[in-house]
């Protein structure tokens, strides 16, 4: 069975699952159950100055949307930072420490914008035994507003400024949560790092709307007859999060920064990604929410066993294998070909991948009824243009594949094909459509 | 038809949404080819889907306006559920006829006005028999405009719907509400009127522009055998009219039904799970020469009824009441130029004790009233022939359903009449004159 533990900025972990800080780290009771679960580390539910900035939540706090009918495909949510005393969260964190001294409690903090506010939790909650802290600079609601949250996170100077403060007053290392509402995540990751951070945690939540009562005309999550953008997370931003995780990985000035990764994870499958694109750690949420703290068992064996089955004894193996897999479009190879193929014994006739083809695509699939009436299928060979599309419509495991063809055509990308050298011609490409006056 | 009629429930809202979003949403779907009315089914699903209930029924509804009863009768084991593509994936088949039902029952229930009726033609139809070939063809001319009166020998509109489908398969509201749905587009409904007895043909051809004849088929004629007239020994359609009507208590009893077709598994299924003490299904030949549903045949065997193959009836024995069914076993003989003929095995008889006895050995037809009209012909079998849109030889007249068929299901019968009632409004319209080959519709 393979290694799961990891090092991020010093900090031994026994695994990589982390819970990320929101209403499943909320209080210690919730955090020493996440460890008894089998989680490795929890991001303590943000603390704030109370004296300062009182904390009171209104009634509902979460949205979410349903994709044919699969529950929380996205999860919304205009709940503040933790309404509980910092006394009590002081004291629940020294006794969850002190009963799990393995396990990474890392504290995520929020104060206003100035040094002394920073220096004086930072001090509390590193009194009370915290692993690292994590500075939130991306909660997208009530706190932005504030001053404070993605107010912070969305100003690369603002960003720096206060993560130096943080390094100056802090013993422990200093995570800075990146807010995903800007629009290139590389320069808040520099801003970061430019302040002296230990490492970055993203994506918090984006801002978002789920949807509208269409009997009230009121957006969710309602409060009387309001809402407000929310903070948007779960499985859909998955992709977002992995885009952003991988930039910063990717970019030369911010390669070496620990990344613990956030953003729609639930399976191990999730978490593999992440870590192949260059996270440490990462940080769950949403499903927790949905079905509890024992995903992470799953998350452990599932890990596990993949890592064995790739030959792999440690997690650390995996760490970036696919950060450099990912590169601009102009760098791809534009002779590379590959054509939709049916496996017609699987088959099941459902036509979808021909309408898929015909109105959304480029017509590349035929169709007839058969002698028994079916709906029959075939790929048009010379119109494909080896897109996916069909195959990601076919409701059949394995039913349509895509073939890679080998025509002895050259590796040549754009930059290579508009270079003052082409290394080889341009494979030719399929025509399309009907050509006026033809 | 004054009292509250309210649905029998087939599906909450979550396992409605949980099948919908099963269905794949196929192209040129197989389960729409299947149906002989053409219901676009994956569009009334996805509408199930995405809540739109209201657009779900019209879907269903306008391709066939019986559609919460076909829902609970079609055979959708070898109709759209059978061509559904998740049969190949080793899947359930979407179940469609539940999902049907779930989407037509608040509109057909509720009297909902989906359709709007067209502005009045002028035109008058006579619609004879108010099962579902009637029903659909009523439905369809009086949403085109035209005065729909519709004739009907019973107390309650809906034929077989009503009076004829066993209870399990499907409650005798869900018919009479179907049938109040349609007047609600402004068909009359002349209920207890028989043609030749209340309403003279000649009073009805001349009374009307055109005439529909849904009549359907008859009773099951007496086998003729000895013990036929003792007490108990019953029409199997009769034992369901009287079911549906809440006249029949028959636990403790003993049945023996003959027959292999729907009606005998109708019967057999509805007496087992009625509580009768044994129920017998007496079939002169094998299970593979049945006519009714294998699905069907499943269910009469998980109900409880016993199927006794390879038996003809000799007579019923009994002292005014049936006691016992005698039988004769039966067996195939092939003859030297290769025919097989059924035949009694000498010296086989045997007797089955009993207290009641069903036929169920099929309807006759309606030859005495189809002869009463002037032009109308009919096949050696005494099915109706039409042309391909339902024309009868009477230039006047259209038929569909059962009549025309010889039986088959209800969805056949309102594809029958929907097909007649454009046919007529086309004449209607234009004067058309037809076209004058016709044929057996079976």
């Amino acid at each position: 069975m393979a290694d799961l533990s990891v090092n991020i900025c010093g900090i031994e972990s026994p695994n990589p699952f982390w819970l990320a800080s929101a209403p499943p780290t909320n209080t210690g009771d919730q955090v020493a159950r996440a460890f008894d679960a089998g989680w490795g580390g929890a991001v303590w539910k943000t603390l704030g100055d109370e004296a300062e900035n009182p904390i009171e939540n209104v009634y509902s706090r979460y949205s979410s949307i349903d994709i044919n009918g699969q529950r929380m495909a996205g999860l919304n949510n205009i709940e503040l930072i933790t309404d509980r005393s910092l006394e009590l969260n002081l004291i629940e964190i020294a006794e969850v420490k002190r009963r799990y001294p393995d396990n990474v409690v890392v504290v995520s903090l929020m104060v206003d914008s100035n040094a002394d506010a920073w220096d004086s939790i930072i001090k509390q909650v590193e009194q009370a035994g915290a692993d690292a802290i994590e500075l939130n600079f991306g909660c997208p609601h009530g706190m932005s507003e504030r001053g404070m949250g993605a107010a912070v996170g969305q100003v690369p100077e603002y960003t720096c400024d206060i993560t130096g403060w943080a390094k100056a007053s802090a013993t422990v290392p200093v995570f800075v949560k990146l807010t995903p509402n800007i629009t290139d995540i590389r320069v808040a990751a520099r801003a970061a790092k430019n302040g002296g951070a230990d490492a970055v945690s993203l994506i918090n939540t984006i801002n978002s709307i789920t949807g509208v009562d269409l009997d009230s005309f009121t957006p969710r999550p309602v409060v009387g007859n309001q809402s407000s953008h929310g903070g948007y997370c779960g499985p859909a931003v998955k992709p977002i999060a992995l885009n952003m995780v991988a930039s910063i990985a990717a970019d030369p000035f911010t390669q070496d920064l620990p990344i613990s990764g956030i953003g729609g994870i639930a399976t191990w499958e999730d978490v593999a990604e992440y870590i192949l694109l260059g996270s440490t750690t990462i940080q769950v949420c949403t499903a927790v929410m949905h079905h509890g703290y024992r995903i992470v068992e799953d998350m452990t064996e599932g890990l596990s066993n993949y890592l064995d089955s790739k030959g792999m004894s440690s997690v650390n193996e995996l760490r970036g294998l696919s950060v450099n897999k990912v590169t601009d479009w102009q760098s791809l190879d534009i002779n590379y070909v590959v054509k939709a193929t049916i496996d017609q014994d699987k088959c099941i006739h459902c036509g979808l991948c021909y309408i898929a083809c015909q109105d959304g695509a480029h017509q590349a699939i035929g169709t007839k009824r058969s002698d028994d009436d079916k709906t029959d299928v075939w790929i048009i060979d010379d119109l494909c243009v080896g897109c996916n599309l069909c195959s990601l419509v076919c409701p059949v495991q394995d039913c349509i594949t895509m073939e890679e063809r080998e025509f002895g055509q050259t590796h040549m990308s754009w930059n290579d094909f508009t270079g003052e050298d082409p290394p080889g011609e341009l494979f030719p490409r399929p025509k399309h459509g009907i050509t006026i006056g033809e | 038809m004054n009292i509250a009629l309210t649905p029998v429930v087939t599906m909450t809202p979550d396992e409605a949404l949980v099948e919908a979003y099963r269905c794949l949403m196929c192209w040129d779907a197989p389960c729409t080819r299947a149906c002989p009315t053409s219901i676009d089914v994956p569009g009334f699903i996805k509408r199930i889907g995405t809540g739109d209930l209201v657009g779900s029924a019209r879907t269903i509804l306008d391709a066939n306006i019986l559609g919460a009863s076909c829902a609970r009768v079609c055979p959708t084991e070898v109709l759209c559920a059978g061509a559904c593509v998740l049969n190949d994936l080793h899947e359930r088949p979407i179940e469609i006829g539940r999902l049907q039902a779930f989407a037509t029952d608040d509109v057909v229930f509720g009297g909902v006005p989906l359709f709007d009726v067209a502005p009045p033609t002028g035109s008058t139809i006579g619609v004879v028999g108010s099962g579902p070939a009637g029903l659909s063809c009523a439905a369809e001319l009086a949403r085109l405009g035209h005065d729909v009166t519709v004739y009907d020998a019973h107390g309650d509109p809906g034929g077989l719907n009503t009076y004829g489908v066993a209870n399990y398969k499907m409650d005798r509201s869900t018919a009479l509400a179907e049938a109040s749905f349609i007047k609600g587009f402004g068909v009359d409904f002349r209920q207890n009127t028989m043609i030749g007895r209340d309403v003279s043909v000649d009073d009805l051809l001349t009374g009307h522009d055109a005439v529909f004849i849904g009549v359907g088929l008859g009773a099951v004629p007496p086998l003729g055998i000895e013990g036929e007239d003792l007490d108990g020994f019953v029409d199997a359609l009769d034992f369901i009219a009287d079911l549906r009507a809440g006249q029949v208590d028959i636990s403790g009893q003993r049945i023996a039904v003959i027959g292999g077709g729907n009606t005998a598994i109708d019967a057999v299924t509805q007496a087992a799970k009625l509580g009768a003490d044994r129920v017998y299904l007496v079939y002169r030949r094998g299970r593979d020469e049945m006519k009714a549903y294998p699905h069907d045949i499943e269910r009469a065997l998980s109900s409880g009824v016993e199927f006794i193959h390879w038996s003809a009836p000799r007579r019923v024995d009994g002292n005014g009441a049936v006691e016992s069914l005698v039988c004769d076993r039966t067996e195939h003989v092939t003859d030297d130029d290769g025919t097989v003929r059924l035949v009694a095995v000498s010296g086989s008889e045997y007797s089955i004790p009993v207290t009641m006895v069903m036929r169920a050995t099929g309807q006759e037809k309606r030859r005495s009233f189809l002869s009463s009209i002037p032009g109308l012909a009919t096949d050696d079998g005494g099915r109706v022939l039409v042309n391909d849109d339902f024309r009868t030889g009477n230039n006047k007249v259209w038929a569909g359903g059962d009549c025309v068929n010889g039986g088959k299901e209800v969805v056949n019968a309102v594809a029958h009449g929907k097909a007649a009632a454009l046919d007529i409004d086309r004449t209607l319209r234009s004067d058309d004159q037809g076209s004058t080959t016709h044929g057996s519709r079976g």
